[in-house]
């Protein structure tokens, strides 16, 4: 095409920087509408299903770490029990069995149950004030192991057997097999609920970034037909979708995080009251370690990322359908 | 620059809208479109702008095949076309001047280098007072004016506007023609689709008239 000669025209106006002064315009207008109504309703959709998907992780999480403490606590000590018997000297076979026990390696310390403490232990079943003389009740040794080198316990049997008859040791193997066995279990169910979760809310935020692009679509096929460029139209949303993602999901996660941190420091702060009591005994301790706050931040990483890339996809198939009427005009309107 | 031989077009398995169309838009060009309602002006109009392909024949624009041009190089192509949607397709949230401006943005141009032009622009299809004004406020006429000027932003090397005084007054009409007209002897091709009668005696120039999908050309 030839030189025009509105160019030389324009440039000469586009010199005179008084013209551009008597107009004053606004900033320019993102090229993506801001959030609307349909759009604040993807938001609250995406914070609800991150707070369900970071309520459940953390719940998992205090399990999984619940039952590993227990698995732990079981394996890293064992107990010799000694019976009362006729002419046995009580005390000096519980030292006796605590020095035998100290003398293998792999033992890191051996503790008397003393009679406050075993009196303590019969509590519930023979209440307060019992005469533990008038009955055969045992007393315990507990012995702390070395979880990673743990000692010979068959020759720890023989050792007693040989010097204390009375004495037996318990090594916790067959509780420590059902707890591992339980844990696993709840573990398991726990991941198995944590991937419906996040199945659920991967396809609930598709189908509702989908269902908004819907109504953005007019404006992918005005950019498309004034010459932008199936990246600029997807960059261009995949940037508004990003921030509607980030806020709801950050939103929800917030929420959550915030919900363990409260319950955590209540019963922190009411021990020993009867409320706390029968709230930990049922749901156990609200602490969630640093990995539970991570994995949360995680969701919300991954839910922002996954409303990005749906609404990038839809923007690129809502062009290939246009381009698809292109090839088939029996799926454009008629004119 | 734009050439059509044989084309027939068809919707799904019903009859061919149009037929046997062979003709040529060249360089610099002034044509009408016309024909009653329902002949097909809108169709051959989205033929020339390549959101229609055809059933049949060869389209050539700008010395390319459309048949065979990957659907990635389009949008590079439509930017050497201007065109005027009959529903004006303007963006809501954006003010007059934004949309005028958008062809100017999609193309990754700076704000600064282009600021002056649409302004003008603006000013000489009358809606220099409507600058910062969204479309839901505006007129049907000033919101034809809108798709006009955003059209003619970026110097088209062809223009394709469907009914494009469809919804003002005749001066505005005159006004919008007398554009047409101006950029035309810049140098773009113009196609104009129209029923009005009165408009195409303003301008001596070809008349195509679309008659039961067939097209018949008066130089």
């Amino acid at each position: 095409m030839t030189e025009r000669a509105t160019n030389q025209n324009r440039s000469k106006r586009r010199a005179d920087p008084k013209r551009d002064r008597l107009v004053s315009l606004r900033p320019m207008a993102p090229i993506v509408p801001p959030v609307n109504v349909s759009g604040r309703a993807l938001m609250v959709v995406i914070a609800i299903m991150s707070f369900l998907c970071a309520l459940t992780l953390g719940a998992v999480t205090m399990v999984q770490e619940k039952a590993e403490a227990w698995q732990s606590d079981v394996s890293r000590e064992i107990t010799i029990q000694i019976k009362p018997d006729d002419g046995l000297e009580m005390e000096t076979a519980l030292s006796e069995a605590r020095t035998i026990a100290l003398s293998f390696p792999g033992t890191l310390s051996a503790d008397i149950v003393d009679r406050a403490a075993t009196s303590r232990l019969l509590e519930p079943w023979l209440g307060e004030g019992f005469d533990m003389d008038e009955l055969p009740v045992p007393r315990l040794v507990i012995v702390t192991i070395d979880e990673t080198a743990p000692p010979d316990f068959a020759a720890i049997r023989q050792k007693l057997a040989e010097a204390v008859p009375a004495a037996v040791l318990d090594d916790h193997r067959a509780w420590a097999n059902r707890l591992i066995s339980m844990a696993r279990i709840t573990v398991l169910i726990g991941v198995g609920i944590l991937t419906l979760m996040f199945a659920t809310t991967m396809l609930t935020v598709i189908f509702a970034t989908r269902g908004v692009m819907a109504g953005n679509r007019h404006i992918v096929e005005v950019l498309h037909f004034v010459g932008a460029e199936t990246s600029f139209i997807g960059a261009e949303f995949q940037k508004r979708f990003l921030l509607i993602g980030l806020k709801g999901a950050a939103a929800g996660g917030s929420v959550a995080a915030l919900g363990f941190l409260l319950l955590a420091a209540w019963q922190s702060n009411s021990m020993a009251t009867a409320l706390n009591d029968q709230v930990t005994a049922l749901f156990g301790r609200f602490t969630l370690s640093g990995a539970g706050y991570f994995g949360i931040v995680g969701i919300v990483i991954l839910i922002s990322a996954m409303t990005a890339v749906t609404t990038r996809l839809t923007v690129i198939r809502t062009i290939r359908e246009i381009d698809r009427q292109r090839a088939d005009p029996s799926l454009a309107e008629i004119g | 620059m734009i050439h059509f031989e044989n084309v027939g077009l068809r919707y799904g398995m019903g009859p061919e809208v149009l037929r046997d169309l062979t003709f040529d838009i060249p360089k610099g060009s002034f044509q009408f479109l016309t024909g009653p309602s329902g002949a097909g002006k809108t169709t051959l109009m989205r033929l020339l702008f390549m959101s229609l392909k055809p059933t049949r024949g060869l389209i050539r624009m700008f010395g390319r095949d459309i048949a065979v041009i990957p659907g990635e190089e389009l949008p590079l192509l439509r930017r050497r076309i201007g065109i005027v949607f009959q529903d004006f397709r303007l963006l809501d949230h954006m003010t007059t001047y934004e949309n005028v401006a958008l062809p100017l943005r999609v193309r990754g141009k700076d704000e600064a280098s282009y600021r002056s032009d649409v302004i003008e622009l603006l000013k000489w299809v009358g809606l220099g007072e409507r600058i910062n004004v969204l479309p839901p406020v505006l007129s049907g006429g000033e919101k034809q004016r809108v798709a006009i000027a955003r059209a003619l932003i970026d110097q088209p090397e062809v223009l394709l506007a469907d009914e494009p005084t469809g919804n003002v007054d005749p001066p505005m009409a005159r006004r919008l023609l007398n554009l047409f007209t101006e950029l035309n002897r810049l140098g773009t091709a113009v196609v104009i689709a129209t029923h009005d009668l009165t408009l195409m005696d303003r301008v001596d120039a070809r008349r195509m008239i679309l008659t039961g999908g067939r097209l018949d050309i008066h130089d």
